[in-house]
């Protein structure tokens, strides 16, 4: 099945289902990318998992993103990744938020893979995964006190400056 | 070694004594700590903890140019760092839609079908080390010791490869190369038979893993168990052939499948996984096409050095390869290969700068990992490290 087959297929099973504009579709290269509010998402993913024609039942990964230079209300991101390995169909969803609330719902309850996932992206974004059996850092140790991956952290040493773009002519 | 429910809630009411399995013990193989509450010799529940050797790759990959990320997938599962090196340039050629010659397709099988038996060979061999069977260790290293000694003759490296470009391939493989694929060839089939008749009929060997650590289908899609771990609990799920990559739809092979999930079947699954890499490797050498061993690629391959002594554009290119000054499309992409223990994908978003704006690693070992307590739960703690060493659970890919 071609990705915009599929991506259509799957946006009229969610308009059906949970109404008009519950899902923005987008096409990222081979995949269908589903940006959905963030209150229905438990919702959808369930509908996903059970529903007899789509039945995701694989959730290949999910991770954290943060886009500083966004919209507050656009600024976290969670990316995740459902696959139907009987029929070859492979979709993307993705939720945004403001920083002020990172409160997500759980789906560990959904998927078991999805406890250390949740953890990971605790640990890296402080995202709050409500109903989360364990949540807790994974990676880093438990003493730290602010989450690593966000961008307002660079990398390296603040103080040093020879690596600047505008040295480069960027 | 299954215990019934109602035998859990009487040994509930017993006391139990806590033992710490790791960080580092010769037994786990890596660094891997698991605390354990024991009744007697019966583990009762475990909470594994992670993150000795986290080295923030997915950070650190957001400050390196595309070319300088490929070091850091060496250092994922260690134990066939050239898939993680070509499933990341894959990542990247899919980005920029780059168009990858078949010669340089089938050399990348070869490679990568090489670093899966040296993979299968690791895990293989110790867990029968693991059952007290050390002979076949130490027998079929040395094969994974000429698997290596190829990789250095193509790249100069073994352990962390660092092999191949985005967009081909550094260099031809030279005669050396062929001629040492060649005698790995010629000699390995013997070798994995011997090795198949020394352990896998072994009384002893079967009494210590059949029905061990066993997995259900619906426990292995509970938490995305993927590659051979999945395969022995009986999915047939190998992006090898579901989403193929790489030309791998030219080659014929089998997809062996198990039926309990158990430690035998893990093991079943990975020796029959590399005869039928052996498979395709033969047929990668038979149908080698002709032609370049990399794509036309001037913003990532480097050019020639005799070009870049000789002429302009070639100069400028290699400078601004080197300096990571090429731009990259907007997007983003997911792209997985078939590691070698399980599902290893790239999910990449550029905003078009020099470096990746976010890069996700999907580690296999990582998501299966967390299954283990439940996996675990109820056996002896000498079958936990039997079942820990044959899920494959690599610590550099763990933590990342």
């Amino acid at each position: 099945m071609l990705v915009n087959e599929l991506g259509q297929l799957v946006q009229d099973k969610l308009t059906l289902n949970f109404g008009e504009g519950s899902s923005k579709l987008e096409y990222h290269y081979d995949f269908p990318v589903f940006i959905v509010s963030k209150d229905k998402l438990y919702d959808i993913l369930t509908f996903l998992k059970e529903d007899k024609d789509l039945s995701f039942k694989y959730l290949t990964t999910m991770c954290g993103v943060q886009f500083p230079n966004a919209q507050p209300e656009l600024e976290f991101g969670l990316m995740y990744q459902l696959h139907n390995m009987e029929k070859n169909y492979r979709i993307r969803l993705k939720v945004f938020m403001p920083k002020s609330d990172l409160n997500m719902k759980s789906i560990t309850t959904i998927w078991s893979a999805a406890n250390w996932m949740e953890r990971e992206a605790f640990d890296f974004y402080g995202f709050n995964f409500i109903g989360h059996p364990n949540l807790k850092r994974i990676l880093n140790m438990e003493e730290m006190n602010y989450h690593p991956m966000r961008k307002e952290y660079p990398l390296e040493d603040a103080t040093r400056h020879d690596k600047e773009d505008k040295y480069f002519g960027r | 070694m299954e215990l019934k429910e109602k035998e859990l809630v009487e040994l509930a009411e017993k006391n139990y004594s806590v033992l710490n399995l790791g960080p580092t013990h010769p037994a786990t193989h890596g660094i891997f700590q698991n605390v354990l509450k024991m009744d007697g010799e019966i583990i009762i529940d475990s909470e594994p903890t992670i993150g000795y050797i986290h080295r923030a790759f997915e950070k650190i990959a957001e400050r390196k140019p595309y070319n300088q990320i490929t070091t850091l997938t060496d250092r994922l599962n260690y134990c066939s760092s050239p898939i993680n090196n070509m499933a990341w340039h894959m990542t990247v050629e899919k980005l920029i839609n780059a168009e990858i010659p078949k010669r340089a397709q089938y050399m990348r099988v070869i490679i990568m079908e090489l670093s899966r038996i040296a993979d299968h060979i690791i895990c293989d061999t110790v867990i029968a080390v693991d059952t007290g069977a050390a002979t076949g260790y130490f027998h079929l290293f040395q094969y994974r010791e000429m698997i290596y000694e190829i990789f250095e003759e193509i790249c100069g490296a073994r352990l962390t490869t660092n092999i191949g470009r985005i967009g081909g391939l550094e260099r031809d493989f030279s005669t050396m190369a062929w001629e040492k694929i060649q005698k790995f060839m010629s000699k390995f089939p013997a070798a994995l038979k011997e090795f198949d008749r020394l352990v896998t009929r072994n009384r002893i060997f079967m009494d210590r893993t059949i029905g061990v650590g066993s997995v259900s289908k619906e426990m292995a899609m509970r938490y995305s168990f993927s590659g051979p771990n999945m395969r022995a609990a009986g999915i047939d799920y190998d992006v090898r052939v579901m989403n193929p990559y790489c030309s791998y739809e030219d080659f014929e092979f089998d997809i062996p499948v198990g039926t309990s999930g158990d430690t035998f079947d893990r093991f079943m699954v990975r020796l029959e996984e590399m005869w039928q890499s052996y498979r395709i490797i033969e047929q990668a050498i038979a149908k080698m096409p002709e032609g370049r061993y990399y794509g036309d690629v001037p913003d990532f391959y480097l050019p020639q050095k005799e070009e870049v002594y000789s002429s302009m554009e070639a100069l400028i290119y290699h400078f601004k390869i080197v300096m990571g000054e090429n731009d990259v499309p907007k997007g983003e992409v997911y792209h997985s290969v078939e590691g070698g223990n399980g599902e290893l994908g790239f999910y990449l978003i550029s905003d078009g700068g020099r470096t990746p704006f976010r890069l996700h690693i999907r580690r296999p070992c990582f998501i299966y990992y967390q299954s283990y307590p439940e996996i675990i739960k109820g056996g002896m703690l000498s079958d936990a490290i039997l079942t820990m060493s044959s899920m494959n659970v690599i610590a550099g890919e763990l933590d990342a």
